[in-house]
């Protein structure tokens, strides 16, 4: 029965839906076809990450080496910024601030949603591709063009913002507060507000294509997890990322046009400045209710990725499919009432604390759901340990590490003392940095195959993974202990306070395995870059995968299909089950007669 | 030196890289000389057992950290509400460290003993209503506490009184400077804005508002033990954060707003330097400082004193670029000394008094080198909008 389902896309290959000619502009660079726009999605993420992952190298050295002198440090920084080699203190707030950017932003939002929503939504819900190509098009381009500014605005003279990748006024105002409130802080806000626009036409395009293009028989609840998580992500994304956008804009007036949203009483200089009756924190409420909700529209993604590879390599169902779709809606409909939970100490009302603390520990419960729910799914599962299922396990593993210590920080008694400390670096950075970013690789290398018609090396992936596994928590977990010591975060050195002299050593082991951690991410670049040219040939189905995108020829074609859109018949999750020989069911394989529904 | 240990680590790593294929190829031996880059029964074996070495990795680092950082972590607390403060902390651990454990083990177990092969088949096992129940439960209970206990201690440490007896101290924070201001015999702050800055009233203290008259202003503070002291913050120019590690104490300082924050300090600076865990500590930053010092001293440069404990008082949100450096000294006296300390100190408006009475002759120079600069300025700002009339009549 199955085998006869298998080969029911593979005759379909002698007519093209759409044909017309490509050239080599309007295939490879202004290209309207969604799964070349989530390669361009890819390669710049991979890109900027390269960029931002170096950054975090640099001042992690610093860090280590207080004020030595690298000959690194001059190459790439400058005489101005690392004059004989030792790293400037304004530089290195420099280089911590577009680290955070870039990772947040343009790897982690972009890199990861716009590269698989874009490569996923189409072939998993069967479109011949998004609702709107041309505005798909514009969308990656600004993503771009925001990104070239981001990038320019490390040349300028005073150097890129240095405000913190949160930009809290007054200092990202002031240029008089800190150099790189000049130029560079214009340039980010600039960048940001084109980000911000590119990031709308993404999502309400991917909004738009899910609710309407479904092929038959595409019920929500027939809908892969990866989808369910990219269409909520959007939602997310459409109700926050405008509050950031008017929140840039109203820093934008202050700044350029003297008007005091979020300035008052300010002596700097030795003079007072004309600002008055406005409130920084007014800033933080707008920055966060887009800043909370956007570490799940970072992780989110990661979730859905490493649900469908982990049911995938399991062989096994997904367990508890719709609790996953619950928990999936109540973290984002909880995502958006929890933002003061970055402002405990803020000074707004304590009794706002209060509420605040309680939103944020009822997201613990979806969590929590989601975890356990991914650990059954490996129980007597037949687990094939490939490259990406490696990567999602190790997601669930960083997401659960990083993930209880928000337990601590969501409690507004407990953050009181370990806020802006080390312990909050090692705790976002385990549960949506390392997991996010380990749900993008799992991604890249499960779907490497749907993307470039070859498959990657496993066995570079191998090591790839498990070094930056023992590297990542070489280097979070130690910094819980000199967060707990109550060393603030964004000190250029400690050296000033003998009082922490004795986490010196940490910093250094912490570094360590840092610099090992990221010297073997160009394993992962070697790979990816050669494989697309050298790779094994990949067949049509290499991971014996049920969802609509492996019926889809090797060789993309405009409309994805060849011939009729498939039309679907079951859940995506059909793995081992009982009523069929074969360990897998596709979609579009029709139920056989009599054939029951084993699962809610 | 650091370039050599560079080049040996790298070499380390090539070497470890090369070994760790040779490995992956080795394993390959045997199960057919498949190329497929999908994993292979041999892989699925290899990579189980590699996840359970995992899992060890884990537990082993984890107790390698307790036991090797651990004492790095804040130890006992200086102020009341601190012990609320670390007693929910401790639990809250116990419970992390618990899941942690558990779910872990579960997660790298599961992968060990389920690593799959060609003759297996999965479970097909979907859902089960019992057991998602059981996990949206627990989680609940376990949350709802946590949360009662954590709002009970928020709303004990955040909420001062009305009529509670009081020690008001303003701590005023500035690019890159603590300064603190005490209320004087009143007890009342006098009113204060930025725009009222002259010369030392660098707080810009309202001198005409009669509670103004007693304040005192100093650099380093110092507190009573046992008395509450109950903080208004103001900044003048950025945010900053009045960090208290020892005491859990935390408030940002918001420039246009006055923020506040209250405690009870438990420990004179002397008895908690007696502290034993403090003086281990302390004795292992002096051995680290000697250390440093015999390689500063061989390099030419100068020894590093050695340290003595004082409780600081930190700014821990970004300033500006010499925010690592924005500290004050905090001392806590028994309520004797520290009434003797402050009895000592003269007060803003003595202090105006004397400045002016010793400026006066300087006063007029200083006045016109002012002016000349304002004049400077305004004749620029005339040329460049003559010159922007100019362009536009064209």
């Amino acid at each position: 029965m199955s085998a006869e389902a298998h080969g029911h896309d593979h005759g379909h290959d002698h007519e093209h839906e759409h044909h017309h000619k490509d050239t080599f502009i309007t295939k490879y660079i202004f290209s309207i076809d969604h799964k070349m726009i989530a390669k361009q999605y890819l390669v710049t993420g991979i890109f900027m990450g390269i960029i931002g992952i170096a950054m975090s190298l640099l001042f992690r050295m610093q860090l280590a080496w207080p004020e030595e002198s690298f000959k690194i440090f001059n190459v790439l920084l400058g005489d101005k910024f690392a004059p004989d080699g030792v790293m400037a203190n304004d530089i290195y707030l420099a280089l911590v601030t577009i680290h955070g950017t870039i990772m947040v932003f343009f790897v982690l939002t972009a890199g990861l949603s716009g590269t698989f929503s874009n490569l996923l939504i189409p072939l998993q819900i069967g479109a011949r591709d998004m609702a709107s190509g041309f505005m798909n098009m514009i969308s990656y381009w600004l993503f771009f063009i925001s990104a070239v500014i981001m990038l320019c605005s490390l040349f300028v003279e005073a150097g890129p913002a240095s405000a913190g990748w949160t930009i809290y006024p007054p200092l990202s105002a002031l240029p008089q507060a800190i150099p790189g409130s000049g130029t560079g802080m214009t340039l980010w806000l600039v960048s940001m507000a084109i980000f911000i626009a590119s990031s709308l036409m993404g999502s309400l395009n991917y909004i738009v294509t899910v609710i309407n293009l479904r092929t038959k028989g595409m019920s929500m609840t027939r809908l892969p997890l990866t989808i369910w998580t990219f269409f909520v992500t959007a939602i997310i994304g459409v109700i926050s990322f405008p509050v950031l956008l008017s929140a840039a804009l109203l820093l934008i007036f202050d700044r350029s046009f003297g008007t005091s949203f979020f300035l008052s009483d300010i002596y700097i200089a030795g003079e007072v400045l004309h600002y008055q009756g406005g409130s920084p924190v007014l800033f933080e409420h707008l920055f966060w209710f887009l800043g909370h909700p956007e570490v799940y529209i970072v992780i989110l993604p990661a979730m859905g990725l490493v649900s469908e590879i982990m049911a995938t390599n399991a062989r096994k169902p997904i367990f508890g499919y719709r609790a996953m779709i619950m928990s999936v809606l109540a973290i984002a409909f909880l995502s958006t009432i929890v933002w003061g939970h970055h402002m405990f100490i803020s000074g707004m009302n304590p009794f706002l604390g209060s509420v605040f603390t309680f939103t944020t520990l009822l997201i613990a419960i979806p969590s929590a759901v989601k975890a356990f729910n991914w650990i059954t799914t490996l129980w007597k599962g037949n687990l094939q340990f490939n490259p990406a299922m490696l990567f999602s396990i190790g997601m669930v593993s960083t997401f659960i590490t990083g993930g209880l210590t928000g337990i601590i920080l969501g409690d507004s008694t407990l953050d009181i003392n370990v806020h802006d400390t080390y312990f909050v670096i090692a705790h976002f950075h385990l549960v949506m940095g390392i997991s996010a970013l380990y749900g993008m690789f799992a991604g890249i290398y499960h779907w490497f195959p749907k993307m470039y018609g070859r498959m990657l090396n496993k066995n570079l992936g191998y090591i790839h993974f498990w070094i930056t596994a023992v590297c990542a928590y070489g280097v979070f977990f130690p910094m819980h202990f000199i967060g707990l010591a109550g060393l603030p975060r964004r000190y250029y050195t400690n050296t000033n306070f003998p009082l922490f002299d004795d986490l010196q050593n940490v910093n250094v082991l912490i570094t360590t395995f840092a610099l090992v951690g990221g010297a073997f991410q160009l394993i992962f670049l070697y790979n990816f870059f050669s494989s697309i040219f050298y790779g094994k040939k990949a067949v049509q189905n290499p991971w014996k995968s049920t969802t609509l995108e492996w019926t889809t020829p090797v060789e993309h074609i405009h409309g994805n299909w060849p011939g009729e859109i498939p039309h679907v018949y079951r859940w995506p999750y059909d793995y081992s089950n009982p009523n069929h020989d074969v360990d897998f069911v596709p979609q579009n394989v029709p139920m056989k007669e009599g054939e029951e529904v084993l699962h809610h | 030196m650091t370039s050599l240990l560079v080049i040996v680590v790298l070499v380390l790593l090539a070497v470890a890289l090369w070994q760790l294929t040779r490995i992956f190829d080795l394993t390959q031996v045997g199960a057919s000389s498949d190329d497929s880059q999908v994993a292979s029964d041999n892989d699925n074996n290899v990579q189980g057992y590699v996840m359970f070495g995992f899992l060890a990795f884990i537990y082993i680092f984890t107790i390698y950290g307790l036991l090797k950082w651990g004492n790095l972590a804040l130890h006992t607390p200086a102020s009341e509400h601190g012990l609320l403060v670390d007693n929910l902390m401790n639990i809250t651990w116990v419970l992390i460290f618990v899941v942690q454990f558990i779910t872990q083990g579960l997660l790298y177990w599961f992968s060990f003993k389920n690593r799959g092969n060609k003759d297996k088949k999965a479970l097909f096992f979907a859902d089960s209503n019992k057991l998602e129940a059981l996990w949206s439960i627990i989680p609940s209970v376990v949350l709802a506490c946590l949360i009662l206990y954590g709002l009970y201690a928020w709303n004990n440490i955040m909420f001062v009184d009305k009529d509670e007896d009081v020690i008001e101290i303003e701590l005023y924070a500035q690019q890159f400077k603590w300064t603190a201001r005490y209320a004087g015999e009143d007890n009342v702050l006098g009113k204060a804005n930025v725009r009222l800055i002259e010369g030392i009233n660098t707080l810009g203290v309202d001198m005409s508002d009669k509670n103004s008259a007693d304040d005192i202003v100093v650099s380093e503070l110092h507190i009573p033990k046992g008395k509450k002291v109950h903080f208004k913050m103001r900044s003048q120019d950025v945010l900053h954060s009045a960090y208290f590690p020892h005491f859990r104490a935390q408030m940002n300082c918001v420039p246009g707003m006055v923020t506040e924050f209250a405690f009870v300090p438990t420990y004179t600076t002397a008895e908690y330097r007696e502290l034993p865990f403090m003086i281990e500590k302390v004795a292992n930053i002096n051995k680290l400082r000697a250390e440093n010092s015999v390689k500063l001293v061989a390099e030419g440069g100068t020894a590093l004193d050695p340290y003595t404990f004082d409780y600081l008082l930190l700014c821990n949100k970004i300033c500006g670029a010499s925010h690592y450096n924005m500290q004050m000294k905090v001392v806590v006296d028994t309520p004797e000394d520290y009434k003797k300390w402050l009895s000592e100190k003269t007060t803003l408006a003595q202090d105006i008094k004397a400045a002016k009475a010793s400026e006066k002759p300087a006063e007029a120079v200083k006045g016109t080198s002012d002016s000349t600069i304002k004049d400077t300025v305004n004749a620029v700002v005339d040329t460049v909008a003559a010159a922007i009339a100019k362009v536009a009549m064209k």
